[in-house]
C-alpha cells in the first residue's frame, strides 16, 4: 500500500483541473527510479510536475504517483567565462537570473512568470518575448540527462532525434533530471523598452513589422472588449539590451520588485482589488482606461526598465490568480501563420464578444517555427487569452474555446499544451498531425508499461 | 454531473441500491459494494461502463485499506463516498442474542469505522470529497425494541458529528422508516419509498450537519430527543 500521507490535491495553474495524486519529491535520480517502482508494485501511473505553472491539466494526474521535481534544485556548475550553466532539472527561471546575472548573464528565454522549473520549461518548451529572434528554451539547451521510465538514464544532445521529443512532449516520454544551458550575455540589467499604443489591429501587426528584425523583444496587449473599427486596439512594447556594462543594474538586490506599488499599497493585497473588478465591466473599464493611458501619457515612450519588471509583470501581483477564484479561469493561446493571423484574431475577438465572454486579458507575440515534436511555434503570431470561469458559463465557454479551436485549424494554426484546457482528441490529431504517431512509437519503445500520464495526455487520448 | 466518481458501501438492495442507479444516471462512476453479487451485477448491467461491483463483506475490516486504494485508483479519485450498509435482524422483546448483536456491531459500527476512516482520512489530505453516512432516527434514544441497534447508529452518529469536528465535510443522514428488505418483516405501513429517499440522500450529500429524510421528522425527533428518560420510558415506544 502507499502511505495515505502522500494523497494531496494538485491543480493546473487556472485551477479549473485537480486531481488526487500521491505526490513524491525526489532530490536524486535513484529516488525517481524506486518512485518507477513503487508505481509498478501498486498498479498504478507516474505524471511529472514542475513548479505547476502549466494552466490546464498538464502537471497532473489522477491518482498517479506525482513526481514533483522542485526540490531537485541545486546548480551544479557554472562558468561565467563562457555562460555555461550546468543543474538539476527542479532549479527556476528565478534561481537562474538570481545566480548569474551578476556575472552578465540573463536566461536565453524567459516566460511571464519567473517561478517555472527547467523541467517544465522544457517540458512545454517555453518561448519568451523574443521567440521570433531567440525561439524556444529547448533550442538554448547544450546537453541534458533524461531517465526513461525503463530505468535507463541518457544523455542527450542536439545530435539526438531523441532530444527534440523529449524536450516539448509535456513529461510523457522521460524525466528531465539535468540540464546544461547557454545563457545570454548582457551587460546590463536594464533594457530599453519602447511602448506605442495600437488603435486597431491593422496598426496592431504594422508595429510588430517595424520592429520585427531590429529589436531583442516585442510584446504587445489587445483590448479584447473594443469594437468596430477600435477592434484589436492595444499597447505595443519593444525592448532592446543595452550595450553600455553596468554592474550596479546587474546585482539581484536591484531587480526586485518592490513590495509596495505606487510606493504605498502592499502588494500582496492587489489581489484582493482585482478581485472587485474581476468581472465583465469590470475589466471592461480597465482594458478602456489602460487605452487611455496608453495612447495620451504612455504613448511613443522610450523608458528604463530592469529586466526583470520587463519580464515578469505578473509576479508583481503575488496570487493574482486567487481574483479568479472560486471557478479558477483558462489561459487560451493559438498560434497562427502571419498570413492568417489578423483575421483568425479579430474573428476569435469578435467570437468572444457575440458571446459575450471577452477574455480579461489579450496578448500578441510574434513566433518562429522550430523542430520539436510537439511543437507550438509557426511563422506566425500568438494571441493569449484568460477567461474566468464560473458555473454559469463552464458550457457556454467551452463551446466559445471550440469554435476558436476550429478556426485555428482551419488556418493550419497550432496549440500549446500549457495553456490549453479545451481541445479534444481529434483537434490535438489533428494539430499534431505526423508528429503524433511519431510520439506513440517512441512512447511504445522508451515507456512500454505507459507508466507516464497526465490528464491532458488522458485527455487528449495521446498515447 | 455533480459526482464524477463515487463510492457505495452496501449497494445491493433498498437505498443503496437507488443511491447506485441514480448517481449512474447522473453520469457518475460508482463503484458498488456489498457481499451479494448477482444483485450488483443487476446494477452493472443496467448501467455498463457506470458501475463496478465489488464483493466485499465489511467485517473483513482488514481488507478495507488496500481495497480503498484499489476503487479509488480504478475509479481515478473519489468525490462522494456513502457508508450505507446496515444490519437489523429481528429482534424480539427482551432477546438477547449476541450472534445478532454482533452482525450489528460489526456491520453498522466496526465496518462503518474501517471504511469511513479511509475517505475521511484522504479528504482531510485533498481537502475535496463528500462523506455521506447513513445513520437512523433509531439512533436517536434508546428504544427497549433494539437496544444494539439503535445505539450503533447513535455510535455512528457521534463517530461522524467527530469527523465533522476534524474538518470532513459529513452528511448524516437520518432516515425514519423507508420500504426496503430491512423494513419488509415489519409489515408497516406509508413507508416513504427507497427511490424517494435516495433523491433526498443526493440533494443533501454535499451539506455538512445532520439530516432528517422529512420535516416532520426533524419536528418530532427534535422534541423526543428532549423527553426525559423516565418518560420515554412510560411510552414504550
Ligand atoms: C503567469 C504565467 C506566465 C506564463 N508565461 C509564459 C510565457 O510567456 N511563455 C510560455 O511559453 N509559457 C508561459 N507560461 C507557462 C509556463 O511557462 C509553462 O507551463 C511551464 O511549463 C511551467 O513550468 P513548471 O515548472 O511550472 O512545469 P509544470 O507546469 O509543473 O509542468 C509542465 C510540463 O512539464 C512536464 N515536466 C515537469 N517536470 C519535468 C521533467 N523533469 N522532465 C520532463 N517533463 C517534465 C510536466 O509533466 C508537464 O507536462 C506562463 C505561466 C504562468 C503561470
Ligand atoms: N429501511 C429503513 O427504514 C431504514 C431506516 C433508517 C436507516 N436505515 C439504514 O439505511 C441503510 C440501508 O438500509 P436499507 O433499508 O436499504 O436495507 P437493505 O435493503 O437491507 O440494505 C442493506 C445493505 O447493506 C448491505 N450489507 C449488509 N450487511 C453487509 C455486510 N456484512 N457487508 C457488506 N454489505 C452489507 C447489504 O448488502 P449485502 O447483503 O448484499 O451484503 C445491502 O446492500 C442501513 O444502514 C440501515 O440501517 C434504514
Amino acid at each position: 500500500m502507499i502511505s495515505t500521507q502522500r494523497i494531496a490535491r494538485v491543480a493546473g495553474y487556472g485551477m479549473t483541473q485537480a486531481a488526487d495524486a500521491y505526490v513524491y519529491r525526489p532530490t536524486c535520480v535513484e529516488e525517481i527510479n524506486k518512485i518507477f517502482d513503487e508505481a509498478r508494485t501498486a498498479g498504478r501511473k507516474v505524471t511529472l510536475r514542475g513548479a505547476g505553472r502549466s494552466y490546464g491539466d498538464g502537471n497532473i494526474g489522477s491518482e498517479t504517483l506525482l513526481i514533483d521535481i522542485t526540490r531537485m534544485n541545486r546548480i551544479l556548475s557554472w562558468d561565467a567565462s563562457t555562460g555555461i550553466i550546468d543543474c538539476q532539472s527542479g532549479v527556476t527561471i528565478e534561481n537562474l537570473w538570481r545566480f548569474c546575472l551578476e556575472d552578465g548573464y540573463w536566461p536565453p528565454v524567459v516566460t511571464g512568470t519567473m517561478y517555472p522549473t527547467l523541467g517544465g520549461a522544457l517540458g512545454m518548451n517555453v518561448h519568451g518575448k523574443n521567440n521570433y529572434c531567440q525561439g524556444t528554451m529547448g533550442e538554448h539547451v547544450i546537453d541534458m540527462d533524461v531517465l526513461f521510465p525503463n530505468g535507463e538514464l541518457k544523455t542527450l544532445t542536439k545530435d539526438d532525434d531523441l532530444f527534440y521529443a523529449v524536450i516539448s512532449s509535456a513529461g510523457l516520454l522521460g524525466v528531465i533530471t539535468r540540464v546544461k544551458l547557454q545563457m545570454h550575455h548582457v551587460a546590463s540589467g536594464n533594457v530599453d523598452v519602447w511602448a506605442e499604443a495600437a488603435q486597431n489591429w491593422d496598426e496592431q501587426f504594422a508595429l510588430f513589422e517595424k520592429y520585427e528584425h531590429n529589436s531583442d523583444y516585442m510584446v504587445s496587449w489587445v483590448d479584447c472588449f473594443a469594437k468596430g473599427a477600435k477592434a484589436g486596439r492595444g499597447q505595443f512594447h519593444g525592448a532592446w539590451y543595452k550595450d553600455r556594462e553596468d554592474l550596479a543594474s546587474r546585482v539581484a538586490e536591484k531587480q526586485d520588485l518592490p513590495a509596495l506599488i505606487l510606493g504605498f499599497f502592499p502588494k500582496s493585497l492587489v489581489w484582493k482589488v482585482l478581485k472587485l473588478v474581476c468581472n465583465r465591466p469590470g475589466m471592461r473599464f480597465l482594458n478602456a482606461a489602460k487605452q487611455f493611458a496608453s495612447s495620451t501619457i504612455g504613448n511613443n515612450k522610450m523608458h528604463d526598465q530592469s529586466l526583470v519588471a520587463f519580464s515578469f509583470l505578473l509576479d508583481y501581483v503575488p496570487d493574482w490568480r486567487k481574483a479568479y477564484e472560486p471557478g479558477g479561469f483558462i489561459q487560451y493561446q493559438t498560434f497562427i501563420p502571419k498570413e492568417h493571423a489578423k483575421a483568425v484574431f479579430a474573428e476569435q475577438v469578435r467570437l468572444q464578444q457575440e458571446y459575450k465572454l471577452e477574455s480579461f486579458l489579450g496578448v500578441l507575440k510574434r513566433h518562429r517555427p522550430d523542430k520539436f515534436l510537439f511543437s507550438h511555434a509557426v511563422d506566425g503570431y500568438s494571441m493569449a487569452l484568460d477567461f474566468k470561469v464560473t458555473a454559469k458559463n463552464r458550457v457556454r465557454l467551452w463551446e466559445l474555446a471550440h469554435k476558436m479551436n476550429d478556426l485555428t485549424l482551419k488556418h493550419s494554426g497550432r496549440f500549446y499544451f500549457a495553456k490549453d484546457s479545451t481541445l479534444r482528441p481529434e483537434d490535438a490529431a489533428e494539430y499534431l498531425g505526423e508528429g503524433l504517431p511519431k510520439f506513440r512509437k517512441l512512447k511504445s519503445k522508451l515507456d512500454p508499461e505507459g507508466l507516464l500520464v497526465s490528464d491532458l495526455g488522458r485527455r487528449l487520448k495521446l498515447s | 454531473m455533480k459526482y464524477q466518481t463515487a463510492i457505495v458501501v452496501g449497494a445491493s438492495s433498498g437505498m443503496g441500491r437507488e443511491l447506485v442507479r441514480q448517481l449512474a444516471a447522473s453520469g457518475t462512476k460508482v463503484a458498488a459494494i456489498a457481499r451479494r453479487e448477482e444483485r450488483l451485477q443487476e446494477l452493472v448491467n443496467e448501467f455498463p461502463g457506470l458501475v463496478t461491483p465489488i464483493v466485499h463483506d465489511v467485517t473483513d475490516h482488514d481488507a478495507i485499506p488496500e481495497l480503498f486504494q484499489t476503487i479509488t485508483r480504478d475509479l481515478r479519485g473519489l468525490d462522494l463516498f456513502i457508508y450505507n450498509s446496515g444490519a437489523m435482524p429481528i429482534v424480539e422483546v427482551k432477546e438477547f442474542t449476541w450472534e445478532k448483536d454482533k452482525q450489528m456491531l460489526d456491520v453498522n459500527i466496526s465496518g462503518a469505522v474501517a471504511w469511513c476512516n479511509q475517505a475521511a482520512d484522504r479528504f482531510l489530505h485533498t481537502n475535496h470529497g463528500y462523506l455521506v453516512g447513513i445513520g437512523s432516527v433509531a439512533g436517536d434514544r434508546g428504544r427497549h425494541k433494539q437496544p444494539v441497534y439503535n445505539a450503533s447508529k447513535a455510535f455512528f452518529h457521534t463517530y461522524l458529528e467527530a469527523l465533522r469536528n476534524r474538518g470532513v465535510c459529513v452528511s448524516t443522514i437520518k432516515p425514519g422508516p423507508v420500504d426496503t428488505e430491512m423494513t419488509a418483516p415489519l409489515n408497516m405501513k406509508g413507508m416513504m419509498s427507497a427511490e424517494q429517499a435516495a433523491t433526498i440522500i443526493l440533494s443533501k450529500a454535499d451539506k455538512n450537519g445532520e439530516h432528517y429524510l422529512k420535516l416532520a421528522h426533524r419536528i418530532a425527533f427534535y422534541i423526543i430527543k428532549r423527553v426525559p428518560s423516565p418518560i420515554f420510558r412510560k411510552l414504550k415506544i
